[in-house]
């Protein structure tokens, strides 16, 4: 890819005694899509915020272009920032919240003019100049915010949350439309967020963090496919996680069974954590599967059927397009692709039987949408 | 019961605005009594005109209202953004700071102003009239400026603090985002301010009885030394003046009030 | 930085409130404390403070009396104006402020010109065929003077807590089985007490330190604490004494607004509202 642009070296950051950041560490190269995911209060909003210039670290240094900007204030970085609720000028009118940064750089009256309507033809507002912004729709509002962070030509642009306050439809169609705008600008983009779907959908790197630290960096598919540790598998997609005992390369043992599986360079007799997705999971009669258990519930999902199977007291989540009652019996099998192992880390069992575990995530996304309200 | 409030409401400002009536019939009055309207004529107004002396002490008050509360307005809103920044426990102190000549009684905070500048002014300067207009300038100040704090502060809380990140986020310096953002937003806060200052100054007379001097008098003082004299009628055609500025004033602070509101409400109906 | 900026600019304000507001206190105390004559430390002043008692009794009683006035006036009206309109409420409220604004001294003597036994209400009176009745110079006068001057005062706070109660828990209230009384003595009168208080306490202040009202209004037997105050310091020539008793009027208030603030839980919207 190209070169790196930003370095965050060891940044760490506390507020009265509590650590919000512990020892990012991090690269992000030109014209690159990165996105911080993670739940609320993992710290990636911290993150982006001393990124932009508006906190600065209690230690570890921000890196631009190789140059330490730690002591450089906002408003002389070439970073500009679309805020979570958009934070545009309310006494201002379209043309001019998008004209406000090259008016403060005292540009000429012709350029100013010239610049802010082609960014406004870029997001698709030409005609609103005069509007106010407060008697635009939310969607609008966003392309505004977006027209006036872009028009200043910043080297990154830094995104937090930019679509959470949106509906569903809104949402897919922006997530289009900002990856749109990305490449034809040819710029980098920060993007944070709490939905994993956005994240996945528009990234090409995905950073995941909780608790101030970096859990896992990579491409979209590798954060997917190869989860490094229990929270990251959890956080992306769903999963089903088990304890299970790696013998040796290539074989893993869980639920008294030995399985094929693809992963090595583990100690002999190491515990790991074992994830399935439940898309992996192939039904077969009873008779055939590697293990047999019965079905506890069923949901409709539309595209599937989501159910849980109870394998020795233990809940399974499988989803699958054939239905299958509740009561019945069903055996499965895994291919050794569809088992990731993982090494043991301070997530493991906090996710493990999946029907508890899926209670308490549907609470934590319905209260991350009602913060967005 | 919702007919009988509304009655009652109806006495209620009936009760309030009285007297004002009587004194605004007054200054049509052509006799000098308060309770005897004998015809009705403008002279109380031309003579209001051609008296010099009520027409310096008004031109006084005007004055130093328009002197403290200006002062006090600037000097005001820069301490609230001060005090916006503070952590919540100085914050809090000097809140109560600012309550301090908001829940004395007037008469204490002239006393105790009055004995200040004496003591200062004869004890430790040697003056011997120690109550003059900067005195007067000085208690005005100090009582208006609450005024202006506690109508500016709730402004300020109300500020989306993304806004100020945002303008520095384009280029702004903080004291050039201070001066295309913030000020802006505070705007309404910091004119109501200004004018509850004004009023309040111009109308001011327990504080400045005790802490004019000879050399100055505003008008509230001189009308209270007419307890030994009888009133004159043009006084009460100044009050119908004052009574009709006022009351333009207000009317354009409600009508301000009413804009800023009205964007709100087209603000909240966009995003529903 | 930020922060440094933050004190920066507050650090002008603070020095100024605390040479304007705080040592004129420390002042008032020192010459509370030192005798008139020699100025040096005694505490005649104090001692001379009982003959002002009874005094203090009256002003206290008085301001209570129109604060409890004030506050059956007010609340109806205050309650009427917050159920109204928005346009409507901004322009009553206006009406309520306006009379505020406005010269207190002349207003004041205009109820001298209503009031007078041959003024314009005992003409009105006479007109009726009922004879003149003897109202200025009388308690009574000067509690008017009172309620009238300081009736804003109340009605103002008690509109900006009522008009916050949300709607939906009287509905709730009702929905629970509450009929109108229940509701307004359950719900809307608790919910209001923020602004009670801080009415009675806006009502109550003024109300115990002035000392024109009763001058005017009233006669030989209404004199009031800041009538005496006032006497000290413009005529009696003692402001040491003034001093004394200002201390005193400051501390009682004080007191006042203190158990007041106890019985709102210190809150701190309810505090000032001006």
């Amino acid at each position: 890819m190209s070169k790196e642009l930003i370095r965050l070296q060891d940044l760490t950051m506390e507020f009265d005694g509590e650590r919000i950041l512990d020892g990012i560490n991090l690269y992000i190269n030109d014209h690159e899509f990165l996105t911080l995911l993670g739940p609320s209060g993992c710290g990636k909003t911290t993150t982006l915020r001393i990124i932009g210039g508006f906190l600065s670290p209690t230690s570890g240094k921000v890196l631009f272009d190789g140059k330490c900007i730690n002591e450089e204030p906002a408003y002389k970085r070439q970073i500009n920032t679309v805020f979570q609720r958009y934070a545009l000028f309310p006494h201002l009118d379209v043309f001019d919240n998008v004209a406000f940064g090259l008016r403060v750089a005292k540009l000429p009256k012709a350029e100013i003019q010239e610049r802010v309507q082609h960014m406004l033809g870029v997001v698709g507002l030409k005609g609103y100049e005069t509007r106010r912004t407060d008697a635009l729709s939310g969607g609008q509002q966003q392309r505004v915010a977006i027209a006036r962070a872009l028009v200043n030509r910043p080297k990154v642009l830094l995104l937090d949350e930019p679509l959470g306050a949106l509906d569903l439809r809104l949402r897919k169609d922006m997530q289009n439309e900002l990856k749109r705008i990305q490449q034809a600008m040819g710029i980098t983009f920060i993007y944070v967020t709490h939905d994993q779907e956005e994240a996945l959908g528009m990234s090409d790197t995905v950073v995941v963090m909780d608790k101030g630290r970096i859990q896992q960096i990579g491409r979209p598919e590798d954060i997917y496919n190869e989860p490094k540790n229990a929270f990251v598998a959890d956080f992306i997609g769903e999963s089903n996680i088990l304890d299970g005992v790696m013998l040796e390369d290539y074989k893993v043992r869980f639920f008294g069974r030995v399985f094929a599986c693809v992963d090595k360079g583990f100690a002999p007799n190491e515990p790991v954590d074992v994830v399935i997705r439940p898309e992996d999971i192939d039904i077969v009669p009873p008779s055939e599967g590697h293990l047999v258990g019965s079905v506890t519930s069923v949901t409709f999902k539309g595209l599937n059927y989501d159910i849980i199977v109870e394998f020795r007291g233990f809940k399974w989540l499988i989803q699958t397009t054939d239905y299958h009652g509740v009561g019945e019996n069903i055996g499965i099998r895994l291919n050794p692709e569809d088992i990731h192992i993982m090494h043991k880390s301070e997530y493991s069992g906090m996710f493990g039987d999946y029907s508890s575990y899926s209670a308490e995530y549907d609470e934590l996304t319905e209260d991350a949408g009602n913060e967005e309200e | 019961m919702k007919r009988t409030n509304r009655i009652f409401t109806i006495l209620i400002f009936i009760f309030l605005y009285i007297p004002m009536a009587v004194l605004i019939v007054a200054s049509f009055n052509t006799g000098k009594d308060l309770t005897e309207f004998d015809s009705f004529t403008f002279r109380q107004y031309t003579r209001l005109f051609q008296d010099r002396t009520l027409l310096k002490l008004l031109g006084n008050s005007l004055l130093l209202s328009v002197l403290a509360s200006g002062i006090a307005t600037v000097f005001g809103t820069i301490a609230s953004v001060g005090i916006y920044g503070l952590k919540p426990r100085m914050r809090r102190a000097v809140m109560n700071l600012t309550n301090i000549p908001m829940t004395n009684p007037e008469i204490v905070t002239g006393v105790s102003l009055s004995l200040l500048f004496v003591f200062v002014g004869t004890r430790l300067l040697g003056q011997r009239n120690s109550l003059t207009f900067w005195t007067l300038l000085i208690a005005h100040i100090t009582f208006n400026l609450p005024y202006v704090i506690l109508n500016v502060m709730p402004k300020l809380n109300q500020l989306d603090p993304a806004l100020t990140d945002a303008a520095m986020d384009l280029g702004c310096t903080p004291i050039q985002s201070f001066f295309k953002v913030t000020l802006h937003e505070i705007m309404p806060g910091i004119i109501s301010g200004a004018i509850m200052a004004f009023t309040m100054s111009l109308d001011d007379f327990v504080i400045s009885y005790f802490v004019s001097g000879m050399d100055f008098i505003t008008l509230p003082v001189e009308i209270y030394t007419y307890v030994k004299k009888p009133i004159q009628p043009k006084v009460y055609a100044m009050f119908t003046l004052l009574f009709l500025m006022i009351l333009a004033l207000m009317i354009a602070m409600n009508i301000l009030q009413a804009r800023s509101e009205k964007k709100k409400a087209a603000s909240h109906a966009a995003q529903v | 930085m930020r922060k440094n900026n933050s004190v920066l600019l507050t650090t002008p304000y603070i020095l100024w409130m605390v040479a304007f507001t705080l040592i004129p206190l420390g002042v008032v105390a020192y010459y509370a404390l030192t005798d008139p004559a020699t100025g040096s430390f005694s505490l005649t002043n104090i001692q001379d403070l009982g003959m002002y008692l009874p005094v203090l009794g009256t002003s206290v009683w008085y301001s209570l009396v129109s604060a409890a006035i004030c506050l059956l006036l007010g609340y109806p009206v205050a309650y009427y104006i917050a159920h109204r309109t928005p346009m409507m409420q901004r322009i009553l409220y206006m009406l309520v402020m306006l009379p505020m604004c406005m010269s207190f001294l002349l207003r004041t003597l205009a109820w001298v010109g209503l009031l007078q036994d041959t003024g314009i209400l005992n003409r009105i009176l006479g007109w009726l065929g009922i004879g003149p009745v003897h109202m200025i110079r009388t308690p009574g006068a000067v509690i008017l003077g009172m309620v009238y001057n300081y009736l804003p005062y109340m009605i103002l706070p008690l509109y900006s807590t009522i008009v916050k109660i949300d709607g939906r828990l009287v509905e709730a209230a009702e929905d629970l089985g509450c009929n109108g009384v229940q509701v307004f003595g359950r719900v809307i009168l608790p919910l209001s007490m923020p602004g009670i208080i801080s009415g009675t306490t806006m009502v109550f202040v003024p109300a115990v330190s002035t000392f024109y009202i009763s001058q005017k209004l009233g006669g030989t037997d209404t004199v009031m604490i800041g009538d005496v105050i006032e006497r000290q310091f413009k005529q009696g020539n003692n402001p040491n004494l003034g001093a004394a008793l200002s201390l005193v009027l400051m501390i009682l208030v004080f007191i006042c607004t203190g158990i007041m603030n106890r019985f709102a839980g210190a809150n701190e919207e309810g505090g000032v509202i001006v």
